[in-house]
């Protein structure tokens, strides 16, 4: 099935194809607006959903560590860069909505809600993180930065905590979503103790 | 006695508004007691209408044509669009997305219902909705609708004043409160017992106004809105309508009203006591400590890019009408 040869061969298929899955929310949320299927008022729905599909595909993106040990499968390792950048691509079109939509672009009060609000400076946060990630994955960036990529790509394990209280902070009401998601996110960070304690040590020193 | 000439509180009417819309909401409704038959004349749920109502197996967002007198003299805010305003609502008896009420609540029989009146009243009774909707004389109240959420709508309601609705319960003297109580019934209302879908909360959903604000002019129980009865996401079959306080003070689909003495305990205010008070009047003043309540987003008929977000006014804009209610009251600290 499977094989890493198969993942190595097909690889350009594969990426087209993870690609086209991975716009597919996407393609839905542009789909619901049009077709009026979220009802009247998408805003929040928007928010909430590119919101949810950020998480799902962090974590869909921590599980390929994991599944390339278990199955001794290391050519998935390599679509981890290409999944991770959806992450923030969808975190993007998260604030954008929120900004855009709901806030109607006044900076203003984007300003002043970011000061006052914990929740949206724990994002805010949050998506720094991201934009670092993303800025720093091109092959030619990660050579120049040598070790210290690793070291910046570790704050990866900071989101799993990061994101799980902006989404609990956020609700009215009820924390069983982020509870779930907290979870499943230190479960995977719980997989990889040897790499998060040689991330955290290699801030001592 | 419903038939205000001249009102002392300035609703907002739909002469000013998209006329357009509402001429052909009008002949709807004609068509609407055309099809109904003659029966409909006096407001009775005709034969035909009453199958449809009660028909479960198709998805029943069947909504009645409702007679009232409609309301002049308005401000100049636009009426949201009825499908904007049936397809984003907060009711987390059929869970806690925007769009779930309309969703999950296709097979909700709003009829017959009975609304309870108990507690401090020199007459307790029970009230048949299907009786009041085929005698009552409605009146349009079109009102802004400022949801704690920062957002907003403008809605033409049909139904009778809370006033007008409890004349014959009498309070005893030593009644301070009303409280209002959801139905409870977990088969219609599947968040009821779904703690994901519902969002967590301890219901029934539960409300109160101070007794002065219930008897308030403003205050009205709504039986329709757009000129038909109330669809299931809307809080079918009656549901409050205060239009000073934020939305999650109008409860939605009534089976009980207490007067008691003692303020009673109420949804929000038992979930986040820092978040959201007793009073919950609308204050630009007050933030929610988690966002703004200075502007919001109004919900009309422009477009999801369309939109900006306008100020928010204190009392909602009806201070003129509520606000010496409140005037020994800290508002910063009775939020
Ligand atoms: C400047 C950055 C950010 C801002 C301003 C922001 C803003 C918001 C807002 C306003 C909400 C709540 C919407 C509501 O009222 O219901 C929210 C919820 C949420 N945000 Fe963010 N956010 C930011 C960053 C992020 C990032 C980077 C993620 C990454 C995945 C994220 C994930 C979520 C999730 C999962 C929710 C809960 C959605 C739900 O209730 O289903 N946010 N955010």
């Amino acid at each position: 099935m499977l094989s890493n040869a198969f993942l190595h061969r097909h690889s350009l298929w594969i990426r087209i194809t993870l690609h086209w899955a991975l716009l597919l929310p996407l393609v839905v949320s542009v789909f619901a607006i049009i077709s009026s299927a979220w009802g009247g008022d998408p805003v929040q729905q928007l928010i909430h959903f590119y919101a949810n599909w950020a998480l799902n595909i962090l974590v869909l993106c921590l599980v390929l560590a994991p599944l390339s040990r278990r199955f001794k499968r290391p050519a998935l390792i390599a679509y981890r860069r290409l999944v991770g950048l959806y992450v923030a691509f969808y975190a993007f079109l998260h604030i954008l909505a929120y900004l855009v939509l709901d806030l109607g672009l006044d900076w203003a009060l984007a300003f002043e809600e970011l000061v006052k609000r914990p929740y949206i400076l724990v994002g805010a946060l949050a998506f720094l993180i991201l934009l670092a990630l993303t800025l720093s994955s091109p092959q030619l960036v990660r050579r120049k930065m040598k070790r210290s990529w690793l070291k910046l790509h570790g704050f990866i394990y900071a989101l799993s905590l990061l994101l799980p209280l902006h989404f609990w902070w956020s609700l009215k009401s009820g924390y069983i979503e982020p509870l779930v998601y907290l979870l499943i996110l230190l479960g995977l960070v719980g997989l990889r103790t040897r790499q998060f304690k040689a991330w955290i040590g290699s801030f001592r020193s | 006695m419903w038939i205000r000439s001249k009102p002392s509180w300035d609703y907002l009417s739909e002469n000013d508004v998209t006329p357009e819309a509402i001429f052909k909401q009008r002949r709807l409704i004609m068509k609407g007691l055309v099809a109904g038959g003659a029966g409909l004349g006096t407001l009775g749920l005709p034969s035909t209408a009453n199958a449809a109502w009660f028909s479960s197996d198709e998805p029943t967002q069947k909504v009645m044509p409702l007679k009232f007198k409609p309301h002049g003299n308005p401000p100049s805010d636009s009426l949201t669009p009825e499908s904007k305003a049936t397809t984003h609502n907060n009711f987390y008896e059929f869970g806690t997305g925007k769009n779930d009420p309309a969703n999950n609540s296709s097979h909700f029989q709003p009829l017959p219902w009975q609304l309870k009146v108990d507690g401090l009243v020199e007459n307790e009774v029970t009230i048949d909705v299907e009786k009041i909707l085929a005698m009552a004389a409605f009146e349009e109240r079109i009102y802004r609708l400022r949801c704690v959420e920062a957002w907003s709508m403008v809605i033409p309601w049909v139904g009778l004043t809370l006033k007008q609705l409890l004349k014959d319960v009498k309070p005893l003297s030593g009644a301070k409160y009303l409280a209002f109580e959801t139905l409870y019934d977990p088969e219609q209302f599947p968040g009821q017992e779904n703690r994901r879908l519902g969002g967590g909360i301890d219901y029934p959903y539960r409300e109160g106004l101070r007794l002065d604000e219930a008897y308030n002019d403003l205050t009205f129980m709504a039986f329709g809105m757009y000129g038909k009865t109330l669809p299931a996401q809307n809080g079918a079959p009656l549901r409050l309508v205060v239009p000073w306080k934020y939305g999650f003070k109008s409860i939605k689909s009534i089976s009980r009203i207490t007067f008691t003495d003692q303020m009673p305990q109420t949804t929000w205010n038992m979930l986040g006591p820092s978040e959201y008070g007793f009073y919950a009047n609308v204050n630009p003043g007050v933030d929610h400590p988690r966002w703004t309540q200075k502007t919001e987003r109004r919900i009309d008929d422009a477009g999801i890019l369309g939109r900006t977000r306008i100020d928010t006014l204190m009392f909602n804009g009806y201070s003129e009408q509520v606000a010496s209610m409140y005037k020994d009251l800290d508002l910063t600290r009775y939020y």
